[in-house]
C-alpha cells in the first residue's frame, strides 16, 4: 500500500456539510464521528456544538460539564485516564526496594499490589534521594500493568530451572540480586503462595532476622532503619511492635495500592546468568484433583448453571471435562437440580475464583455480589440484554445446551491432539 | 508380619511439637499443627516416630504436652529451656546427635512471636532440604520421599524430596486423632538438659494482644460530584466485555476454549 495520503474532496464535502445524509457515517470514517473538537487543516480548533453532550435516558440531551465525557461516546475515558497519569522516572536512585511479587496466575495480585505500594512509601520517603523499586518475576506472566503498579525497574527471570516449584533455585537468583543491587529493602507477601516461604528461606540464607505477618508500616526517626512495624504474632492474637528490619513479610492490606502515577518498570538484567544449582527437591508437577471435593469458596475455576439450563447431565459432563466445580443460581437450587451447599451469591457462597462460567444465569445483583472478586466471568445466555452481560469478560448469546457440547467436543479434540503430539 | 517390613530398616521420623493456645479461651494445648504432623508420622507405614519438644516445661505446659502422649507414645523428649529462650541451638544440637531421616514440624507456633521462621534457619543449619504445607506422604524408599504439597484452592503438587527432609504441615493434612486420657498420663517426659540461648531482640519489642485491623477505606479519588456521585452509585460493571451474538455454537465454544487456555485452567 502506497503511502501517499489522497484527499477524497466529496468526503471532505460530506464532512463539512452536516446535514447531508451520509455526514455520520463519513465522520465515522474520518475517525472523528464522536468528536466535538478537532484541528483544522489550518491550525484552528474546530468546535461542533451539535456534538457535545449525550441523550439521555429520556431521550432529552444532556451536556456534562465536569470534562469526564467528551462528545457522544465515553467510552474511551478510562483508557485516556491511564495515559494522562504522570509518569516517574527515577534515573538514579539513591538506594532499592526489592519487591518479590507472587504472580498468582501470571497476573499481580492485589496483595502484590498492596505491597508495591508499601515499597514506593519506603522509597518516596525522602524526596531528595528517591529509592527505586525492583520486581523480581519468575516465569511467564500475563501482566501488562506493571508501570502503574508503581514498579521502576522489573528484572524478570525465565530460565527453566526457576520456573514451576523451584524454591532453591529462586533462592539463589535472589541471593545474586542481594548481591548485585545490595537492597535497603526486601519486601515479600506473607502468602501462601510461595512469597511467605521464599522470603524466610531468603532471610535463613543471609543470616538476618525478618519480620513476618507485616500490616502496618509507620516512619519513627528513633528507629536505626527509621521505620517501625507492627506484626501479627502467636496464631493473629498478638500484636508486636518493633523496627522494620531489612526483610520483611507483608500481609494483604499493609498499603495503600499505588493509582495515580505511573512508574519506568525499565527491564533489567542480571548482571550474571544464574549458576546451575542441584536441586534436592523434584517438582513432578500439579496433582489432578477432584473438582467436587474442592470447597466452592476457594474453587479457581467454577462452572455454575441458572435457570436456562435445560440439559442437566450434559452441564454436570461439561463440568466433568473442563474440570471445573459446579456452581448454580438460587433458581436452580430451588427447583431442585443443585445442591444447597453449590449456591453462589449472597444467601449462598461468595466465591473466589479466577475464571467463572455463568450458563444461563441473568445476573440477579444477589448473584453478581457473590461473584465480585472473580477474575474472569464467561457468561452464556439466550438473553443479549441481561446484566451478567455488563459484568461478562467474555459473553456468547445463544443455545447453552448447544454450546455446552461444541465445548466439550472442543476440549476433547485439544486434548486428543495433545495425545497424539506426545 | 510381613516379612519385607520386618528385613527393611524403620524409618526414623521425628515431629517437633509445641505448646499451642487455644483460639477461644487460650488456654494451653497441643497446637493443632503439630499434632497434624504428629497424625501424619503415626500413619508412615514402618516409621519409628520420635517426639522432642524444646521449651519451658510449666504446670499448665505439661497438661499440653500430655496431648501428644495420648497420640499413642510413651515418650516425649524434652530439651528444658527457661522461658522465652531461643530453641533452635538446642534443636540444632539434638537433631545433629539422633539424626533421624524425617523432621516434620507445623508451620508457626501458636505462641511466642510464631514467625514460622525455625523450620526454615533448621534446614539451613542442618543443610537438608525443606518442604513446606504437607499435605501427605506418599511413599519413601531409595532414600528418597514421594509427597503431595498442598497448594492454595484445594490443589495438590507431586514432589521428590532427597532424605535426610525437613517437612512442615498446615491445616490441609489430615486431622489429628483424639487424644487418649490413660496413655496420656501414663507416658514419660524424658527431660534432658540442653544449653540454652536469650532471645534478646525480643525482649525489646513491644506485645500486646491483637487489635482489630482496620478496615480498608474505599477511596475515591474524584475531581468532580459527578464522579463521586457515580462511584457512590456505581452498579458492578466489568466494562469491556467482549459480547458474541450471532454465531454458532461452535464459534462461540472457540471462544470460550481460548479464554479458558489463556488462563490456564484446564488440564
Amino acid at each position: 500500500m502506497s503511502e501517499v495520503q489522497r484527499r477524497d474532496p466529496r468526503r471532505e464535502w460530506i464532512a463539512r456539510n452536516r446535514l447531508h445524509p451520509q455526514h455520520s457515517e463519513v465522520m465515522a470514517e474520518l475517525g472523528r464521528g464522536a468528536a466535538s473538537e478537532w484541528m483544522g487543516p489550518h491550525g484552528v480548533l474546530r468546535r461542533n456544538p451539535h456534538a457535545v453532550g449525550f441523550t439521555g435516558p429520556n431521550g432529552v440531551k444532556r451536556i456534562d460539564r465536569s470534562g469526564a465525557q467528551q462528545g457522544v461516546t465515553g467510552g474511551g475515558a478510562s483508557a485516556a485516564a491511564a495515559q494522562q497519569k504522570p509518569r516517574v522516572e527515577i534515573s538514579d536512585p539513591a538506594f532499592s526496594v526489592v519487591v518479590v511479587p507472587d504472580m498468582a496466575g501470571g497476573r499481580l495480585s492485589g496483595h502484590d499490589r498492596d505491597l508495591l505500594g508499601l515499597a514506593r512509601r519506603l522509597a518516596d520517603a525522602d524526596d531528595q534521594a528517591p529509592g527505586a523499586v525492583l520486581a523480581v518475576v519468575f516465569g511467564a506472566h500475563k501482566e501488562s500493568g506493571f508501570e502503574e503498579a508503581g514498579i521502576d525497574r522489573l528484572l524478570h527471570l525465565e530460565s527453566s530451572d526457576v520456573t514451576g516449584y523451584a524454591p532453591e533455585a529462586r533462592l539463589s537468583a535472589l541471593g545474586m540480586i542481594d548481591m548485585a543491587w545490595s537492597p535497603r529493602h526486601w519486601l515479600l507477601p506473607d502468602s501462601k503462595l510461595g512469597g511467605g516461604e521464599l522470603g524466610r528461606r531468603l532471610a535463613a540464607r543471609l543470616g538476618e532476622r525478618p519480620v513476618a505477618g507485616v500490616w502496618q508500616v509507620e516512619a519513627d526517626p528513633g528507629q536505626a532503619t527509621g521505620w517501625r512495624c507492627i506484626t501479627r504474632g502467636a496464631a493473629e492474637s498478638l500484636d508486636i511492635q518493633r523496627e522494620l528490619p531489612r526483610i520483611a513479610l507483608a500481609l494483604a492490606e499493609c498499603a495503600e495500592p499505588v493509582s495515580d502515577i505511573r512508574h519506568a518498570a525499565t527491564p533489567v538484567a542480571l548482571p550474571e546468568p544464574l549458576p546451575a544449582t542441584l536441586s534436592r527437591i523434584e517438582d513432578l508437577g500439579q496433582v489432578p484433583v477432584d473438582p467436587a471435593g474442592v470447597a466452592l469458596s476457594e474453587a479457581e475455576f467454577i462452572l455454575s448453571a441458572g435457570n436456562g439450563v435445560r440439559d442437566w447431565d450434559g452441564f454436570h459432563h461439561t463440568a466433568e471435562v473442563l474440570g471445573a466445580t459446579e456452581g448454580a443460581s438460587r433458581v436452580a437450587v430451588d427447583d431442585g437440580y443443585m445442591a444447597r451447599d453449590r449456591q453462589v451469591g449472597a444467601t449462598g457462597t461468595w466465591v473466589t475464583a479466577r475464571v467463572y462460567i455463568a450458563v444461563g444465569i441473568s445476573g440477579a445483583i444477589q448473584h453478581l455480589q457473590g461473584i465480585q472478586t472473580c477474575e474472569k466471568v464467561i457468561a452464556i445466555n439466550m438473553d443479549p440484554g441481561c446484566d451478567m452481560f455488563k459484568r461478562a469478560d467474555l459473553a456468547v448469546v445463544g443455545d447453552s445446551t448447544r454450546i455446552l457440547q461444541a465445548l466439550v467436543a472442543r476440549v476433547q479434540q485439544s486434548r486428543e491432539e495433545q495425545r497424539d503430539a506426545a | 508380619m510381613q516379612p519385607e517390613t520386618a528385613t527393611t530398616p524403620a524409618l526414623e521420623a521425628t515431629v517437633l511439637v509445641s505448646v499451642g493456645r487455644h483460639p477461644v479461651t487460650g488456654r494451653a494445648r497441643r497446637a493443632d499443627q503439630d499434632a497434624r504432623g504428629v497424625e501424619l508420622a503415626k500413619s508412615l507405614p514402618n516409621a519409628r516416630v520420635g517426639l522432642l519438644y524444646a521449651g519451658h516445661l510449666g504446670s499448665d505446659n505439661e497438661s499440653a504436652l500430655r496431648g501428644y502422649l495420648g497420640m499413642g507414645f510413651e515418650t516425649l523428649s524434652l530439651l528444658e529451656q527457661p522461658e522465652g529462650a531461643d530453641v533452635l541451638p538446642a534443636l540444632a544440637e539434638a537433631l545433629e546427635a539422633s539424626s533421624p531421616q524425617l523432621v516434620i514440624t507445623g508451620e508457626r507456633a501458636e505462641q511466642g512471636e510464631g514467625s514460622g521462621l525455625l523450620p526454615f534457619l533448621l534446614a539451613e543449619r542442618l543443610g537438608w532440604p525443606l518442604v513446606t504445607s504437607l499435605a501427605a506422604v506418599e511413599s519413601v524408599e531409595n532414600g528418597q520421599a514421594t509427597l503431595l504439597q498442598a497448594l492454595p484452592r484445594g490443589q495438590r503438587r507431586r514432589l521428590k524430596v532427597r532424605l535426610p527432609a525437613l517437612l512442615t504441615v498446615d491445616a490441609s493434612a489430615p486431622a489429628p486423632r483424639q487424644s487418649a486420657y490413660g496413655p496420656s498420663r501414663r507416658g514419660r517426659l524424658d527431660t534432658r538438659a540442653a544449653e540454652a540461648s536469650e532471645d534478646t531482640a525480643w525482649a525489646e519489642w513491644q506485645v500486646q494482644p491483637a487489635r482489630k485491623r482496620p478496615k480498608r477505606l474505599k477511596i475515591v479519588k474524584a475531581t468532580s460530584a459527578r464522579d463521586r456521585f457515580k462511584a457512590a452509585a456505581a452498579k458492578a460493571e466489568g466494562g469491556g466485555g467482549q459480547v458474541l451474538s450471532d454465531v454458532t455454537p461452535e464459534e462461540g465454544a472457540e471462544a470460550i476454549f481460548k479464554l479458558l487456555r489463556e488462563e490456564d485452567v484446564l488440564r
